[in-house]
């Protein structure tokens, strides 16, 4: 598998790390604890397209949003996550 | 000697000689073992895996199920080798395997009388049986019996090596199609990887008497070679088959770099583990000849008519004086024509096929519409024909020749779960929706006369030229002989003698197939998995499209309702050395030194791995009669005069920026934006979760930067987590991170007298208490280089902790040694480190296991309620606040003589030692000398509720059982004073 790092271009995917779904947003602080254990603990497991959050660990050290479609591994986009996030 | 008096693409004037099963053979350059044992007409190679049947040569290729041999003795002997595929070299020396005591008489045969025993589904019948006679009888037996060859036990002396490549298209095989493609994208200019199982280019035009432009084919094949080394864009891999497809357009291949010697050259791979990242890839790796299913079909002398053609053809060797055909393709016709081309006599020609006369074959016997129905002799002597009235005949023949027309070789294509599906066109499965970048062509995409096949070549591949932007003229397409491609569908001779073989490796007949079906194994999976079919080591290559018919055929199913299965790689089996490559012994891993490793080889330390990091255990003196003493003795020389210690290997983070403060203080438990310029604080984080993840001291060295320590273990996770928090939770924030684990050298100097030794080091600067107070902290310069001082203290002694680049380090402290004489300064390791912690209660890795939490280790207090922070709302949850948890304490035997084990579990006096009554365990142990005795640290439910309270440690593993004192965790200097004289 490969993965376009924005950064770096086109890397072998074994110099990432892989974390999982982007969506979770961490909840305010004072949101209260089922919100935090929704965030911790509850995850989709979808067929079909994800976005997730994967780690240039090898590289350089960017996270990274990248769309995979779990049936196949294709993957449609990656993104920094530092502007994914604006 | 069957060996033709001229002709072949044999090399003559190399004679080798070989040795197989301890006889001496002779063959020549060009020879596979597997055609140089035809020339010298042995015939009985193998014994199969279930029934001990004697077998013969089936194939020429690397589908070949039976003539699986140990390559080679001692070290170096490779078990399970295809005779087939294996090039043969002077010297060459091979044994044939799963036969006792000899292969021409195997005890293991009786097996073959126990057949009804041995049906499908076997295994998991038997499983039925008591389990305890499985493990104890059963299984040793099959293991025994059944089986194939055995590995040397020996380490492997060679080395294997790993390789990338990048190309604008990957051909897989240099067949005709192979070579057109590679050809016609080499010409425009692409970036081509042509790959080749074989050394010879070429595939079946070395084998068939076929003419292009004029000329034998295996000439044109030739001069295509010869262009496409000479371009420079073109990579050709010999002895390189690609054994998988993996996502986004990876492939693995693994090249046999010197399998045809006896030994790799000084330097030279054994093999070559490629990963090859093709933009476009043509799978033009042909099609596998099938089996005709009839009775007797795996006695020696009966073989594929392609491999009958080939030995022929290429080798001038041949298999038999008198061959019958037995056909359902046109294939088979041109075979018997080539037989006779080459002065074979030609028993019989049988076709069922009604009216099937692809060519005029004037001196051969035809049975059109006639089937074999018996073969006969210990090897083949004699096949019954039934001819098209019915009247069956006696025919001598010493060779049978099967062509049951073409299955194509896509196997790898499949691997990403692309379902082949059936066509009736060709009786066979083709792959209509390969993967992304890859098309087929030639016999892989069923396509199988000679024209054709060529014609898909040169038009792929300027397809695939032209994708890359490499646009160029196609080479002509050249005039070829005339080549019949008709075939009938997967062929089966119902009510045969003797057994019909599907699966010749595994043992598999059509009957099992018919007892799966009926046992309600219906689907091609369930079907694989209970009779093993396709499982053995040629992964069905020969077998799965037949089984899949036949199955089709008992369940009243057409072919392509029953489908068939999918393919995973390996296509081939590899050696898992080629997948280690160099990572092996002493290479397994990276192995990580610290700046003063040499310093601490020279004092004698023995080292022990910390992750990839080696450090020092400790330093061992003359005369030191076992590590306890060493390790006390270093431990007394920190508590009381000084001690060196390579913290190197903490992880080391910088942070710098406006709000490095601001994400402190959000991801340790406790304030860091509040810490003075020059001051350190011990620190703890949580997980998100509310459990720990690390701890370590972080220094305040300016306004907007600061630096901070891990554990050794946690370092890549801190900083991988401390970047996610930056760019994912608070993008918002301005603040850089970096690694300087491997930038800084850091040293811990230790004990009451390290003051004094800093002192000599450095006189100008003053480290009085006043001045240079615990947890104060200093940049400074040390013989011009950069150098911080931190007042730390892990053991709970006076202590500074000095740090320097880490091109430094040795120096460093070779004059922290040197400066140190006076006082005795003293090397300490990793185990004197982890007594002086224990002895302080310090929590470390055991105690930081994923389970515990701030306030079970004693940190609650630490837990800011003034902000919020990573951890914080999941630790207050009820189960995470339960005053039953176990907590953090220290224990002591209670005789003070007994030694303590880590992971002894703490249960009350006078229970029995079951799981119900388990209060928690020991984490760390260590003898304490000040204390003169063992004393642990331990988990214990409520602890801190009963200091002074006696358990009893049990571990059951060790068979010990000691009565413990609980008490407070530390055991030295409980107010620290030595910490701040």
């Amino acid at each position: 598998m490969r993965v376009k790092c924005p950064y770096c271009g086109d890397r072998d995917v074994h110099e990432f790390v892989y974390r999982g779904d982007a969506a979770p947003v961490r909840p305010a602080a004072d949101a209260g604890e089922a919100a935090f254990a929704d965030y911790v603990y509850l995850r989709d497991n979808p067929a079909g397209p994800i976005a997730e959050h994967w780690y240039h660990a090898q590289g350089c050290r960017n996270w990274l949003v990248v769309e995979r479609d779990t049936r196949s591994h294709a993957i449609a986009a990656v993104r920094l996550a530092r502007e994914a996030a604006r | 000697m069957s060996r033709l008096a001229a002709g072949g693409l044999i090399d003559r004037s190399q004679p080798l000689r070989f040795r197989f099963d301890g006889r001496d053979y002779g063959g020549f350059a060009g020879d596979t073992l597997a055609s140089a044992l035809i020339a010298n007409d042995v015939r009985l190679v193998g014994r199969s895996f279930k029934y001990h049947r004697p077998r013969g040569l089936l194939t020429a290729g690397a589908e070949e199920p039976n003539a699986l041999v140990t390559l080679r003795a001692g070290a170096r002997a490779e078990p399970n080798s295809r005779a087939t595929t294996i090039e043969l070299y002077d010297g060459l020396e091979a044994k044939s395997q799963n036969r006792w005591p000899s292969l021409g008489f195997d005890l293991m045969a009786v097996n073959g009388l126990m057949s009804p025993l041995f049906v499908a589904g076997f295994y998991y019948k038997t499983f039925m049986w008591p389990a305890a006679l499985w493990e104890k009888l059963y299984e040793p037996l099959i293991r025994r019996a059944a089986g194939l060859g055995a590995l040397s036990g020996a380490p492997d002396p060679d080395h294997y090596d790993k390789a990338h490549g990048f190309c604008d298209l990957l051909v897989i095989g240099a067949g005709p199609a192979g070579l057109a493609a590679a050809l016609a994208a080499g010409r425009a200019g692409a970036r081509v990887f042509l790959l080749e199982q074989e050394n010879e280019l070429g595939g079946r035009l070395l084998s068939e008497r076929h003419e292009i432009d004029g000329r034998p084919g295996h000439l044109w094949a030739r001069e295509v070679a010869d262009e496409l080394s000479a371009l420079p864009e073109v990579t050709i891999l010999r002895r390189t088959t690609a054994f998988g497809v993996y996502d986004d357009r990876s492939y693995g291949a693994i090249e046999r770099v010197a399998d045809h010697l006896a030994e790799p050259l000084p330097g030279q791979p054994r093999q070559r583990l490629w990963k090859i990242v093709a933009k476009r890839t043509i799978l033009a790796a042909g099609a596998i000849e099938r089996p005709i299913l009839f009775g007797g079909n795996d006695r020696p002398g009966v073989m594929m008519a392609s491999a009958v053609q080939s030995y022929v053809n290429r080798f001038a060797a041949v298999p038999g004086r008198r061959i019958a055909l037995f056909t359902t393709s046109d294939s088979g016709w041109q075979v018997a024509a080539d037989l006779r081309a080459a002065g074979v006599e030609v028993a019989a020609l049988i076709d069922p096929r009604e009216g099937a006369a692809p060519m005029a074959l004037p001196d051969v016997p035809l049975f059109a519409g006639g089937t074999v129905t018996s073969t006969h002799g210990r090897i083949l002597r004699s096949i019954g024909v039934r001819a098209a009235g019915g009247r069956v005949t006696r025919i001598a023949a010493d060779v049978l020749a099967m062509a049951g027309g073409w299955n194509p070789a896509m196997g790898i294509g499949c691997n990403l779960g692309s379902r082949p599906i059936w066509s009736e066109a060709i009786h066979s499965f083709v792959l209509k929706a390969p993967p992304p970048g890859m098309a087929l062509a030639g016999a892989a995409a069923g396509r199988f006369s000679l024209a054709e096949t060529i014609g898909d070549g040169l038009r792929e591949g300027m397809a695939a030229a032209a994708d890359m932007g490499h646009e160029g003229h196609a080479p002509p397409m050249p005039r070829t002989s005339d080549d019949k491609a008709g075939v009938a569908a997967p062929w089966h001779v119902p009510g045969g003698r003797g057994k019909a073989f599907v699966d010749f490796q595994h043992d598999v007949t059509d009957s099992d197939i018919a007892l799966s079906v009926r046992e309600g194994f219906r689907s091609v999976e369930h079907l694989k998995r209970y009779t093993t079919l396709g499982m053995a080591t040629d992964q069905g290559k020969t077998s799965q499209v037949n089984a899949h018919a036949l199955l089709a055929m008992y369940s009243g199913k057409a072919i392509v309702e029953a489908g068939t299965v999918l393919s995973r790689p390996p296509y081939l089996p590899v050696a898992i050395g080629a997948f280690a490559g160099h990572h092996r012994d002493a290479d397994f891993r990276p192995v990580r030194l610290t700046a003063g490793h040499g310093w601490a080889v020279e004092q004698g330390a023995r080292f022990v791995d910390a992750g990839q990091w080696k450090r020092a255990q400790w330093f061992a003196r003359p005369g030191e009669t076992g590590w306890l003493e060493t390790v006390s003795r270093e431990a007394r020389a920190v508590r009381s005069g000084v001690g060196l210690c390579d913290v190197s290997t903490l992880g080391k983070i910088e942070l710098s920026g406006a709000d490095a403060g601001v994400l402190l203080d959000r991801l340790y438990i406790n304030n860091f934006s509040t810490l003075k310029v020059g001051r350190a604080r011990y620190g703890v984080m949580l997980r998100e979760d509310g459990i720990v993840m690390d701890d370590g001291t972080t220094t305040r060295l300016a306004e907007d930067r600061y630096f901070l320590t891990t554990t050794t273990a946690n370092a890549a996770r801190v900083m991988q987590h401390i970047d996610y928090c930056r760019q994912i939770l608070w993008p918002e924030l301005d603040v850089q991170a970096v690694s300087v684990t491997e930038q800084w050298a850091q040293y811990a100097v230790a004990g009451p007298l390290s003051r004094r030794l800093l002192q000599y080091l450095l006189p100008d600067l003053d480290l009085s208490n006043e001045a240079f107070p615990f947890m104060a902290a200093a940049e400074t310069r040390w013989r011009g280089v950069p150098m911080r001082i931190f007042r730390l203290s892990f053991s709970g002694e006076l202590a500074y902790e000095l740090g320097v680049p880490a091109a430094y380090g040795d120096a460093l402290v070779r004059a922290l040694m040197e400066a140190g004489r006076p006082l005795d300064a003293t090397p300490y390791g990793t185990e004197a480190l982890g007594v002086l912690r224990i002895e302080k209660g310090h929590a470390a890795g055991n105690e930081l296991n994923g389970q515990t939490t701030a306030a079970d280790l004693g940190f609650g207090g630490m837990m800011s309620t003034k902000k919020d922070y990573i951890g914080r709302v999941m630790a207050a949850r009820p189960g995470l606040t339960d005053p039953d948890r176990p907590v953090l304490i220290g224990i002591r035997p209670v005789d003070r003589v007994s030694r303590l084990a880590g992971g002894a579990h703490l249960l009350p006096t006078g229970v029995p030692d079951i799981a119900a009554h388990d209060e928690g365990h020991v984490t760390s142990v260590a003898f304490s000398p000040m204390m003169d005795g063992w004393i642990g640290l331990a988990l214990l439910r409520r602890g801190r509720e009963r200091i002074g309270e006696h358990v009893r440690a049990v571990d059951l593993l060790r068979g010990t059982d000691v009565e413990v004192e609980i008490c407070s965790p530390v055991f030295v200097d409980p107010e620290g004073v030595r910490l701040r004289g």
